[in-house]
């Protein structure tokens, strides 16, 4: 029951954000942080409460249109849990980035934050695919709004561009669904959309090959692997920070939850058939995404390819499919999540102060916010793998596992953590080294509420990196319900 | 006829009483306010007949007609889009036209003629339904007399509408020839496959098949749709786009209900080629517009291309009930999200918002842009409209597409459940604009001082909220038509 309260607390939070615009413009920012606040309380809660001897920390089941056999199931094991506080912190992150940047309709852009927060806590936690599928499409339209008003100059394409190929993948998933349901009522007679029940139906091997490819594509373009990438690209630079940070920070993962939690589990057969396709795309998303990144000249662009190299790890680790790949998937979803929100976070100050976001116009930005030099060294220095931090730990996993069911392919991946170097260390030097340039005036550095986001999230990493266990410990059991050998 | 078959079109002889009432009325009273009421009376009375003689259904009146359940809950539809278009019809006329009345009169003839299709079991009665509402619709379309769009748009609806109407014609007087049956059922004896009379009657059933295609829009019959639902006004319109094309509809799946028509194979393939080309076309051509009242023709050429999978969803299924199943609750959901977006339309309309200009509605794209912030409700419904339409979840809209392509896939029609995808995937580009239009700043707005019309924007805030509270809890919705279907005729 209380996991229904989550959702609903997100979704009226929204709602009461936007009519508190009214009483005064700063209050929806107070409600939104309120909110979430409570939440992760809440989620706190649960975690320390401990799994049930099912492993799951929060269960629901209520029918809700039983003509169809579709219900409102939710369940939280140890995945959905990290993922959902992911989500609960880079809410706040969010909100905190958007603290000044946003001063028009404060109400809405609220709004559309926590509708979005409560669609994505939806598809983590559904175990209804039809219930999935409704709140996979929800999150959607709060992210489009985002862009499409409060995004930058060419807002509008890229808001279009991000929903036309989150969609129309999307409408091949809900297909995928259907027919799944379909066939497994003309099996056994009876019409579900339960996620356990659908996990162990007999689907014939033709029509599983046709599913299974259904909800990959889905996954893939919200992942996004190459080449279902090149939306990303767009929407991450015309978005408002508060927007990317969502977008790369939370919403990406949705997709690799998708292929762990769906795409293989339900379709063992036709998804280890299709390992090699898949794990080549992986690996060529690393390398093709770091060596885009590298060639770009605006900061924001080139955060968003490294995204798509970053997520290439995430799929050849799923496709991988053995305990120490999907380990290193997980912890690489949750590292990027957040060195991916704090270097979003950083172009938008850039951006917010500079008003700019081309490399070739900061150079020397050192000397005038050392600060944030510092935290953009820090970030950076994640990004490109450094052990001891978390990207590292994942990576450094993915491999490990990987390596194990194809050599060549591994080699390839491993190339990109080189690439990853090259353009991390070019963005560094490129913005905050190099001759101060003459043409920028003042540029107040980062205040207490900045540097303490970016403080936190640099915590994180460190600990992800040095104790990764107590991720694994969450992850652990939930791989090993899903049916991986070691 | 007996007292029972009295009680079974009590909709039909109210509606029909309370017409010649308000038509002895407006002879001596020439006041629109009053003919209004009447109106709304007279359909208030008609939907409490329906209800109330729900009873006892089905019920077969000679070989003419049959009132059952689906019957039923089609004229409650149209009942209830006849009163939303009346109340949009009040504010929105006070600019249009000097004389209003009949307007009202003949918003209940159609009615009348739409109730009498869904209840055809014969095609003279399928004729009788389709001549009143075409006839009123003519009259209704070109209305307003300011300007010329609405007379053009009148004089294309009617030839091409009798065009359609000369099509079905022939092929019922083909099918006549070969089996002298009118009715909607099968011969006792099937005609020898391969014969000549054969041939024949598969050609005029055909035509018969491609005249209600005219009526419905589908492609390739859809060339008038965009001028006349530019052309005429914005309620008419609206009436238009659900209640006419609905209760052709409802008149065609009981003809293929009865008579197993798509288990030919030519039909069947006829029926599969409009849906696909209307769902691609007319979702493509919609890409092309930049008038919303257009936009929504070819989209509704669309939506009524969707359809053609519940039809043919009937000869494939073995459980025939949940493609009329899917018809209905398809169509109740088309009705709300659609109402809704021309309730909108028909708001910003009025003079007041669009000035002196020599132009009968605010149909450009422009018109819309900055609405979300100079009227944020107006937006806010057009927006869930536009949602719905697209098919997004939360709506009807998605729970009425989600059904199609459960019959779809239950039936195995993998092209048009693949056109239905696709076209989906197009449509949404140009739904998503309108929202967008309506979220920019605009820089000159005439409008942001005007208030709407109260009693069209309480509709128009009614059927977004059906909307959305049907898409989230679509439970109710399925378990009436399930009930209706129990009793099926």
């Amino acid at each position: 029951m209380s996991l229904s309260l989550l959702i609903f607390a997100l979704f009226s939070g929204g709602l009461l954000a936007w009519f508190s615009e009214r009483l005064h413009p700063a209050a929806p920012r107070w409600v939104s942080v309120a909110v979430l606040f409570a939440a992760t309380g809440y989620l706190t809660t649960v975690w320390l409460a401990g799994p049930s001897a099912e492993g799951l920390y929060a269960e629901l089941n209520v029918p809700w249109i039983p003509a169809f056999g579709i219900s409102l199931k939710f369940a939280m094991d140890g995945l959905s849990l990290l993922l959902v506080a992911l989500t609960l912190f880079l809410g706040l992150v969010a909100v905190a980035s958007s603290w000044t940047e946003i001063e028009s309709r404060t109400g809405a852009f609220q709004f559309n934050i926590m509708w979005t927060l409560a669609g994505v806590v939806g598809v983590f936690t559904a175990m209804d695919l039809f219930v999935f599928f409704v709140f996979w499409e929800v999150m959607l339209i709060p992210m489009y709004f985002l862009i499409a008003i409060w995004g930058h100059e060419n807002r509008r394409y890229a808001a279009m561009k991000f929903f036309l190929f989150t969609q129309i993948s999307g409408l091949a998933l809900l297909l995928a669904i259907l027919t799944l349901a379909y066939v497994n009522y003309s099996i056994s007679g009876l019409l579900t959309f339960d996620y356990e029940i659908l996990r162990h139906a007999e689907i014939p091997e033709t029509t599983a090959r046709w599913l299974m490819l259904g909800f990959f594509i889905a996954f893939v373009v919200k992942l996004p692997a190459v080449p279902f990438h090149t939306w990303l690209p767009d929407a991450h630079t015309q978005a408002p920070t508060a927007g990317s940070v969502l977008l790369a920070g939370i919403l990406l993962k949705t997709g690799a939850y998708g292929l762990i939690r769906f795409v293989v589990p339900l379709f063992e057969e036709a998804a280890m058939d299709f390992r090699f396709p898949a794990m080549l795309l992986g690996a060529i998303s690393v390398v093709y995404g770091g060596y885009m990144a590298y060639s770009q000249s605006d900061f924001k662009r080139l955060v968003a390819y490294s995204s798509v190299s970053h997520m290439g790890f995430v799929l050849l680790g799923v496709f991988a499919w053995n305990q120490l790949a999907l380990q290193g998937a997980v912890v690489q979803m949750i590292a990027h999540g957040f060195s991916s929100a704090a270097l979003f976070m950083l172009a938008g100050a850039i951006q917010h102060r500079l008003h700019t976001r081309e490399l070739g116009q900061m150079s020397g930005l050192w000397a005038r916010a050392p600060r944030m030099g510092v935290v953009t060294l820090f970030f950076v220095i994640a990004s490109l793998g450094m052990p001891g931090l978390g990207t590292f730990v994942g990576e450094f996993l993915v491999l490990l596992g990987a390596f194990q069911v194809n050599v060549t392919l591994t080699v390839v991946a491993a190339i990109g953590i080189i690439v990853a170097a090259v353009y991390s260390l070019s963005l560094m030097q490129r913005s905050f080294q190099g001759p101060e340039n003459p043409d920028i005036a003042a540029m107040p550095d980062f205040d207490v509420r900045e540097l303490s986001v970016m403080i936190i999230m640099a915590a994180a990493l460190v600990w992800l990196g040095i104790f990764p266990q107590g991720v694994l410990d969450l992850s652990e059991p939930v791989i090993a319900a899903l049916g991986v050998a070691l | 006829m007996t007292g029972q078959d009295f009680a079974a079109i009590a909709p039909h002889l109210v509606l029909t009483t309370g017409i010649l009432i308000t038509l002895l009325i407006v002879s001596f009273w020439r006041r629109p306010p009053l003919i209004a009421a009447a109106t709304i009376f007279t359909l208030i009375a008609t939907l409490i007949a329906t209800i109330a003689s729900s009873n006892n259904l089905p019920h077969a009146i000679g070989e003419f007609l049959i009132v059952d359940q689906i019957s039923t809950f089609m004229n409650v539809l149209f009942i209830l889009a006849a009163l939303v278009t009346t109340v949009l019809s009040r504010s929105y006329l006070a600019s249009k036209t000097r004389e209003p009345e009949e307007f009202y009169i003949l918003l209940a003839t159609a009615t009348l003629g739409a109730m009498t299709l869904v209840v055809a079991h014969h095609f003279g009665a399928l004729l009788l339904g389709l001549e009143i509402l075409s006839i009123s619709l003519y009259t209704l379309i070109g209305y307003p007399e300011e300007g010329h769009p609405p007379l053009e748009a009148t004089l294309k609806y009617l030839i091409l509408s009798g065009v359609g109407s000369t099509i079905m014609l022939f092929g019922i007087a083909l099918m006549y020839t070969t089996t002298g049956i009118l009715t909607f059922e099968s011969p006792a004896t099937p005609l020898a496959a391969g014969s000549q009379m054969k041939v024949i009657f598969i050609i005029g059933q055909a035509m018969f098949v491609s005249g209600i295609a005219f009526k419905l829009s589908l492609v390739p019959f859809h060339m008038w749709t965009p001028d006349v639902y530019e052309g005429a006004p914005a309620p008419i319109t609206g009436y238009l786009a659900t209640v006419s094309k609905a209760a052709v509809f409802i008149a065609l799946l009981r003809y293929f209900f009865n008579t197993n028509a798509a288990e030919n194979g030519a039909i069947f393939a006829i029926v599969a080629l409009f849906g696909v080309a209307s769902m691609i076309v007319g979702n493509l051509l919609a890409l092309l517009q930049s008038n919303l009242k257009r936009l929504l023709a070819y989209s509704s050429i669309a939506h009524f291309g969707y359809l053609m999978i519940a039809l043919l969803a009937l000869s494939r299924l073995t459980n025939q009930e949940m493609a009329i199943e899917a018809s209905l609750v398809y169509l109740a959901g088309y009705f709300a999200m659609t109402l809704a977006a021309f309730a909108v339309i028909s708001m910003l309309s009025s003079s007041e918002f669009i000035g002196e200009e020599d132009r009968l509605d605010a149909s450009d794209l422009e018109d819309y842009a900055g609405l979300f912030w100079t009227h944020p409700v107006a937006a806010i419904v057009l927006t869930v409209a536009m949602l719905s339409l697209a098919g997004i979840p939360l709506t009807i809209g998605f729970i009425a597409k989600f059904y199609l392509l459960m019959a779809g896939i239950g039936g195995a029609l993998w092209v048009l459940v693949w056109a239905l995808i696709i076209g989906s995937a197009i449509a949404i580009y140009y739904y998503l604009r309108i929202v967008i239009t309506m979220t920019r700043q605009s820089s000159e707005s005439p409008r942001t001082a005007k208030t709407l019309e109260w009693d069209s924007l309480v509709a128009a805030v009614l059927l977004g909220i059906t909307v959305i509270a049907l898409g989230v809890y679509p439970q109710p919705v399925i378990d009436l038509v399930r009930s209706l279907l129990t009793t099926i005729g």
